[in-house]
Formats: structure tokens, sequence, C-alpha cells
């Protein structure tokens, strides 16, 4: 899994706090990474404590395929920080593992006239000091 | 059915403050001019309010957005009061009055004074909107729920909820000419408000000349920034009659929220939690939508004024955009008269209160030239996401 092409615009970037922290530096080794139940093999997002199905105690982080599809995308036109520069496309990803299970990320590599609710994507890493950045790309 | 306890309550007295764009004057000031309306309307004095109740609450950001908390309103004016409460978490906006209404029911306070002030217009200044967003004051690192958005330059709920109206677009074919319903209803009614900021007339061809902002919202789907405070008085229902323009009797109330509590793991997003809101109020009244004679829905965007109407089940979920098609149905004269001050949209955002104070308004025959002719029940709904609440109130 590659980086995007071109120059990495400004991001406003995540606390690593220990929670979030595996998913958050996971594109370090090409992997989306989340918190998952190990009895009832939930998958919990955002972290938590505790699995909100079965209220195991039992969580562990593994990695997803990092595919989903578009759930839905806007392009936005504002410019709300001049550091990111419109336009661009946010979407909302629901990923292949569970249903409702979904990121607000970006679909990069593509334009946003190519963009459509129910394609198919795959993650791509965008790193930025100490966090990578998921973002999304059409799956061919 | 069981009692619903919220009869207790009527809502006595509702004003504003002077409203506009860039006023310029504290927060305290324009809420000790809305209460000091709002307690004269309601035809008490200061030593009659025993309550205090406001939405957020004193906060440090985002810039104009909170007001002043309840601490500071108590000491302007030196109240007594039994029973206070101010805070950000709750059923939306209007959670203060939900709050204030179950201190009444419980008889801890008789007459409670409940505000919301918004200067966001003067924060923003000359700088743009994007100067009172998510994104202002930030420090460089995130946490929390804004950890999952503004890494990815979705900086407004504007970005998040466009995704809700353009996955309802996909599901249900709604188009931006049936989106453009609720903000050109909104600036037709806006011009017989006088305190609008907005009055212009607008026009389908204006609405899409307007610049986009995040697709599918352009401009005129985005409530604009304001100045101003308002006030209510809720009391216990056996002064309603003592009240010089007669109190508006709470019937129900809907504060549910059984979806997750979370703008992007939302479980529908062609709906919010209006959903749950609106079915509860419904659960708790013998009234029926058919009973309701105009509706004041939140306005922030656009399209949740559309969720909001199904929610409440004026038409079939889904069926919004055909519901309000032409907008015929929900003018001032049509069959469901809609946003009768202009909503957030055209009168300003006041956040979720514009929309209170006009159904009371409305309810008691107090609405001057926007009056809707006859009306006896009302519902004002305030929230977005994963934030609703609702009130169904009556003469």
């Amino acid at each position: 899994m590659s980086e995007p092409a071109g120059d990495k615009p400004f991001r406003m970037l995540p606390r690593l706090d220990d929670d979030v922290a595996p998913f958050w530096t996971g594109g370090e080794r090409g992997e989306l990474v989340m918190w998952r139940c190990q009895d009832c093999r939930y998958w919990i997002h955002p972290p938590s404590p505790i699995c909100p199905t079965c209220l195991s105690r039992d969580i562990a982080t593994e990695a997803l395929s990092g595919r989903g599809v578009v759930h839905s995308f806007t392009v936005n036109e504002q410019n709300w920080n001049p550091t990111m520069p419109p336009p661009y496309v946010i979407a909302l990803i629901e990923l292949d593992e569970q249903p409702a299970l979904r990121l607000m990320t970006n679909i990069v590599n593509c334009s946003s006239d190519d963009v459509a609710i129910g394609m198919p994507v795959r993650v791509v890493f965008e790193n930025h000091d100490d966090v990578w950045i998921p973002l999304f790309e059409v799956a061919s | 059915m069981s009692e619903s306890l919220e009869r207790r309550a009527a809502i006595t007295g509702a004003a504003q403050s002077q409203v506009g764009r860039r006023l310029y004057r504290t927060p305290l000031d324009l809420t000790i001019e809305a209460a000091l309306r709002a307690i004269e309307d309601a035809g008490l004095t200061r030593e009659d309010i025993d309550g205090l109740a406001t939405y957020p609450g004193a906060m440090a950001a985002p810039p104009g957005f909170a007001g002043p908390g309840t601490p500071e309103v108590q000491d302007a004016l030196r109240l007594n009061l039994n029973w206070h409460a101010g805070g950000p978490e709750g059923p939306a906006q209007i959670s203060a009055v939900i709050n204030a209404i179950n201190a009444v029911a419980v008889g801890l306070a008789r007459h409670v004074l409940v505000y919301r002030t918004v200067t966001e217009a003067s924060a923003q200044g000359d700088k743009g909107r994007a100067s009172v967003g998510m994104g202002a004051n930030m420090p460089s690192r995130v946490s929390g729920f804004l950890q999952w958005t503004l890494p990815f330059g979705a900086f407004s709920a504007a970005n998040w909820l466009a995704m809700y109206a353009a996955r309802h677009f996909h599901e249900f074919g709604t188009t931006r000419e049936q989106l453009a319903q609720i903000a050109l209803t909104g600036r037709a009614n806006a011009a017989l408000n006088p305190q609008a900021i907005y009055t212009e007339p607008m026009t389908m061809e204006d609405y899409f000349a307007a610049r986009m902002i995040s697709t599918p919202f352009c401009l005129f789907d985005c409530d604009v920034p304001a100045d101003g405070s308002t006030a209510v008085i809720v009391s216990a229902v056996e002064t309603a009659d003592d009240a010089p323009h007669g109190g508006v009797r709470v019937n129900a109330v809907g504060s549910a929220l059984h979806g997750r509590p979370s703008w992007d793991q939302w479980d529908d997003i062609t709906t919010f939690a209006c959903r749950d809101a609106a079915a509860q109020m419904w659960s708790r009244t013998d009234l029926k939508p058919d009973d309701v004679d105009t509706v004041q829905l939140y306005d922030g965007f656009s399209f949740l004024t559309m969720a909001w109407i199904e929610a409440l089940g004026f038409c079939g979920k889904g069926e919004s955009g055909p519901f309000i098609e032409g907008g015929a149905r929900i003018a001032r004269d049509g069959e469901l008269p809609l946003n009768t001050s202009g909503g957030q949209l055209s009168a300003g955002r006041l956040h979720g209160f514009g929309h209170l104070h006009e159904a009371v308004h409305q309810v008691r025959g107090t609405a001057g030239d926007r009056q809707v002719p006859g009306v006896d029940v009302a519902v004002a709904a305030a929230g977005g996401g994963p934030l609703a609440g609702c009130l169904l109130l009556t003469r």
C-alpha cells in the first residue's frame, strides 16, 4: 500500500493516546487496525475498554482488510483552512468486515467526478510525523 | 398511556434580545435583555424566578458559541434559585428547556428562566465562517470525536451532514430542487419577521447561483451565524392562566436516543436522532401529526428539516422530497406551515431557541404579521446528528 501521489496537505493530527495509537500508527506496517472483541469477534470503533455487544473485556487490536465501500460522500468546496485548499472529497466508508463499521476519510487518487456511493475502495496511508492517516482510493 | 408529567409545565413567556449580525454586544448583555423581556412577557418580576437553565453553559470554544453560564446570569440578576442547570450534553439545544420542564414537574422550581445566547457573528468578525468552526482555536493535536473528522478536512457539521443528505438523495432520489424549498420557505417567511437577518426575496435561480459549500449543500443550505439571545419562562402549569398571553402548554416531550451517539457511526444516515425523539414524543400523547397546525423544525442545515418532517410522521420515510416539492404544502398558507420566523437559514442561527420562540408565539397568537390563523398545536424541534429533542405545544 503506497502513499498517495503528490504533495501532502497540512492535516490536523490526532493525539496518540494509548487507545487510539494502534489505529493511527498501523499504517506504518500498511495495516488498518481496530480493536476487536476476542469472544464474539465484534469490531469496536471508536475504541472502548468493553465489547458493546457481549460486554466482554477481552479485547485486542487486529488488522482489517482495508477494503470497504463508499457509504456516502461530499465534495468539500469551502476553504475552511488555507492549508487544506478545496475541493476535496470527504467520504464515509463502510468497511467490509462489519455492517455500519465506518470511517470518515478522504477519497484520493481520482477525480471527484469518479466517486460514487457503493464504489469499492481500499485503504492507503499518508504519513505525517508519527501518524499514518488512512485514506481510500478506488479498488481496482 | 401513563400520565405525561411534562403537562405540569407551561411556557408563560418567550422573548428575544436584539438579533443581528456583528452587534458587538457582550453575551451577558444580550442575555439580560432577552431575560428581562421574557420575564415581563410572562407577567412576572425578577423575584418570581426561582429556576435557571441554559444550553450549553459556559464553554471556551468555539468562539461565540456558548453564551454566559448560569452563574453569571444568576449573579447579574441576583436571582434566588431553587434549581439551576447548564450543560451541553442532552437532547440537543432544547435540553435546557426539557430540564426546566422536569424541574417544574417535580416541584423543584415554579418559574424557570431558560436562555440560549450566541455571538457567533461577532466572533467571526470579518474572518469568515471558518473562524468559528470546529477547527478554530484547536490545539495542534486533536482527541475525542474530532480526531475522526478534522484530519480529513471535515471541519464542519456542514461536511458531516452533507453526507447524510447525499445518502438520502441516493436512496430516495431526493433532489436539490426539493432541498431548496427549506431555504426558500424560510426566506419568504423571514420577510415578515422584523428580527430576521436575511429578508430580501430569494428565488430558485438565486439558490442555484449560490456557491457550493459541501455537496449537496450550497451557501443557502447552511444557517447564518447571528448574535442574539432567546429566553423563555417555563412555569408550573397552574400559573399559566395568570400569564398575560396565557401559557402555552407542554403536551409532550421527545428526548430519546436509541441509536449510537455518533455522527459517523449512526446506523441510518438518511435520518438522525430525530427519529428516536419524535417517536417518543408521539408515544406520550393522544395527539397525532394531523392535529399539528405549524412546525418549527431545526434548520442548522436544510436537510435536517427534511429529516424532522419524516421523523415526525408528516410523510413517510424517504418521502420528504416529494412532500415539500414546490413549497406550497409548507408555506405559511399551506397545510403544514414551516419555520414561520424564517428559521436559522434566514432569521439567524439562534440555535434551536428561535424555533421554540416562534412556536410559542404562534400557539398563543402573538406572531404578528406572520401569524398562522388558528394555531392550537405546534411542534418545536432542535438538533442534528446524534442530538435531537422536540416539544409538542398546545394552547
